[in-house]
């Protein structure tokens, strides 16, 4: 015990004499909730727009005006060609352009019907599509301005319940995601790497030659990882319960608990990597293609898994993060208790148990 | 210019003998483009519902089959009553519960209107958004048939009518993939610029053989120009790799030329591997500088408009990004590859890269000490 005590000593002491790392593990987590928090969002507003008028009456103009006072858009510029709304797009942002056949006003006036025309660059085709979707709703709220909103009868009314999450506020989806990812990042990444380094600088040996059982020495340099981590995840649902207003709806011991079974198995896994390879590169590599890139495609947090082909959402259920994922979610948000989560735990546990046992043995007592 | 040949020599020889390298280089893009673009599909389909339905009349058993055969959505349960079928949103079985009250049909008839209730798991809110959008068309779109089958409109437009029609030019399919393998090849092509170029020069320091190197009479430019070159080569072969694998696995050809890409492309590699440079003088093992080069790439593709527009950011995100050289090669590759634009469309772009490329470059040599 006593050797084990002196060991992860040594450990926080590389940790912490490492100053810029140190920064950079407990800034990263603070820096993934304010971006995600605060700057990246689907919502598409402001989208600049041109505006091809070829009737330039008074009903273009007003149906015009009308877009320019939406918050969805911004016209940018008039034009009076389709190869300048060409040109345009391939010089700049425009996104969309409003075409205006000649004689609108009068069609609209004689005939009772007259068409809009909207030209989106659908490059980005989500984008492309919300940007139809608001425009019609514009013209079509100007043109019940126009004919004083009849109401038509049989009419099928929608009640819509947002359940959970009812100011439909990114942060609930985005949380857990957070969460896993940076549980991940820190413990199998950084576990690796601290190992692979030993061997890499060749103190390994010496260590290896000390009294000290070669397990042990595993445990103690994961074990500052592990505390780390949970001052990581203090700090996301700090800043995530008073910055972002995500409420901990279920028990918080209970989240944490998992918290610390989703750490061991990262835990594990950073201990597989650092044991079948030799340099820090080459770990590094495998934790950025075997870890970090499957918890943020294949987690459900990015990207919705019911959306993939077969063969990924099998791969997905390999995923550890996928069922961290998944517990988050029902605890912090849904408030649910154990009896829910019990087989998503259940994964984890078995996933870290085999991790751990691939590990000790593949674990080398001796080099070369 | 001879010591420059044997520096490069030397790289060259120390980048093709280790065989993660060379793993990193020629499978992660391929497996990477090929796995990515799948799973980064934003389109939703499949929406699970759970339907209620209290009514049992023809119209409640018309509108249940319009909504199973609309093809957005599959129909998970009918279950008997709304605390029923919160127990499917529950435990995540199904996304949406659609209510249909009893003497639906009759309510609709005898007063003019009548009510569904629609209740949705809200936690992923762009999906609630959008799977109730769906349902809400389907019923309006049934509300209208139901109507026609009871009063007879006149055939002529009676009322002031604005048509809209939209076209979508430069991806008329509105295919996702054809949207995002430029976006990630973006990124595959900086990682390896920035992280294998600042691990390289910072695995020389740890290991100490940058003692060597530095009681040499090799100049400093030279030393960096032989660190520079060979990744700026293998970021350009990645690209090209990346290219083939689009086309193969995806058919996307670019609509512009090529030349556009890769003359961006060169400078654009200047850029990056000019921080991957600077971050290697800030540190002093391999650690930190994966560790800071992980942590600016990750600030990088999250601000660089790959997953969310850039558009949509709050003010302050927009000025970060026009200081993240990854959002112009970006916007320059699916200008590029979507609406074909040509060196004259980015040559702003270009000049902003090589005014990156110069400052990185400039302010890393300034850093760099041939003294320890």
């Amino acid at each position: 015990m006593k050797q084990y005590a002196s060991f992860v000593k040594k450990e926080f002491f590389h940790i912490l004499r490492d100053k810029r790392t140190l920064f950079i593990l407990l800034a990263m987590p603070v820096v993934q909730i304010i971006i995600f928090g605060f700057a990246l969002s689907n919502e598409v507003k402001n989208a600049r727009i041109v505006v091809f008028d070829q009737s330039g009456d008074q009903l273009t103009q007003r149906i015009a005006e009308a877009f320019n006072n939406s918050v969805y858009f911004d016209i940018e510029a008039t034009v009076h060609s389709y190869q300048d709304i060409e040109k345009l797009f391939k010089k700049s942002n425009i996104k969309l352009a409003i075409v205006f056949p000649p004689n609108f006003q009068d069609d609209f006036g004689h005939f009772n019907t007259a068409s809009v025309q909207l030209i989106n660059d659908a490059s980005d085709p989500n984008v492309a599509t919300t940007l139809t979707n608001y425009a019609t709703n514009i013209i079509s709220d100007f043109q019940n301005n126009i004919t004083n909103n009849r109401k038509l009868p049989y009419t099928i009314r929608i009640e819509q319940r947002m359940l959970y999450n009812p100011q439909l506020k990114a942060a609930y989806n985005f949380v857990p995601g957070v969460m896993a990812m940076v549980l991940m990042l820190v413990c199998t990444m950084m576990t690796a790497i601290t190992i692979v380094k030993e061997k890499e600088t060749g103190t390994m040996e010496i260590l290896l030659v000390s009294p000290i059982q070669p397990f042990r020495i595993i445990i103690a340099k994961a074990t500052p990882y592990l505390i780390l981590s949970m001052v990581n995840i203090f700090s996301i649902l700090l800043l995530s319960v008073f910055a972002l207003e995500v409420p901990i709806n279920g028990s918080l011991m209970l989240l944490l608990l998992e918290s610390i079974l989703f750490t061991l198995t990262c835990l594990a896994f950073g201990l597989l990597i650092s044991s079948s390879t030799d340099s820090q590169q080459t770990a590094m590599f495998i934790s950025l293609t075997g870890m970090f890139l499957p918890t943020l495609m294949l987690s459900g947090f990015m990207f919705p898994i019911e959306n993939m082909p077969l063969p990924l959402r099998v791969i997905s259920n390999l995923v550890p993060a996928r069922w961290y994922y998944s517990i988050v979610k029902d605890v912090m948000i849904k408030g649910a208790g154990f009896s829910a989560i019990w087989k998503e735990t259940a994964i984890l546990a078995a996933m870290l148990l085999v991790l751990l046992g691939i590990s000790i043995k593949k674990f080398k007592t001796r080099l070369a | 210019m001879r010591t420059l040949k044997f520096l490069l020599q030397k790289e060259f020889r120390q980048i093709f003998r280790n065989p993660s390298i060379i793993r990193i280089i020629f499978i992660m893009p391929l497996v990477q483009l090929i796995i990515l673009p799948l799973a980064a599909d934003y389109e939703i389909k499949d929406v699970r519902i759970t339907i209620i339905d209290h009514d049992h009349s023809s119209y409640s058993r018309q509108l249940t089959d319009r909504i199973t055969a609309s093809g957005y959505f599959l129909l998970q349960n009918n279950a008997d009553s709304y605390r029923q079928a919160l127990v499917d949103i529950e435990d995540d079985k199904a996304d949406l519960v659609l209510e249909i009250p009893a003497s639906f049909e009759k309510t609709i008839i005898r007063e003019n209107e009548a009510s569904l209730y629609v209740a949705l798991n809200a936690i992923n809110g762009s999906r609630a958004g959008l799977g109730g959008g769906y349902l809400q068309s389907i019923v309006q779109e049934y509300n209208r048939e139901l109507r026609l089958k009871w009063i007879h409109l006149p055939k002529f437009d009676t009322e002031p009518n604005i048509k809209v029609l939209a076209t979508n030019w430069f991806n008329p399919s509105l295919n996702y993939k054809l949207f995002m393998v430029p976006g990630i090849l973006v990124v595959l092509v900086t990682m390896v610029g920035s992280f294998l170029a600042s691990l390289n020069i910072v695995k020389e320091k740890e290991i100490g053989t940058i003692e060597q190197i530095n009681v040499t009479p090799i100049k400093k430019h030279e030393f960096i120009l032989g660190k520079l070159i060979p990744f700026w080569v293998l970021g350009l072969v990645i690209l090209s790799l990346g290219l083939i694998v689009g086309w193969l696995a995806y058919g996307i050809v670019p609509a512009g030329s090529f030349l556009t890409i890769y003359v961006f492309a060169a400078v654009y590699l200047l850029a990056v591997l000019g921080l991957g440079l600077l971050v290697s003088t800030y540190t002093s093992n391999q650690q930190q500088a994966m560790l800071i080069s992980f942590f600016l790439m990750m600030i990088f593709i999250l601000l660089g408009g790959l997953y969310t527009p850039i558009d949509s950011m709050p003010y302050w995100a927009q000025l970060i990004t026009k200081l993240n050289p990854v959002t112009y090669f970006i916007e320059v590759m699916r200008m590029v590859v979507l609406k074909g634009s040509g060196l004259k469309d980015v040559s702003g772009h270009i000049l902003t890269m090589l005014l990156f490329a110069f400052v990185l470059n400039g302010w890393a040599i300034i850093n760099y000490r041939k003294r320890s």
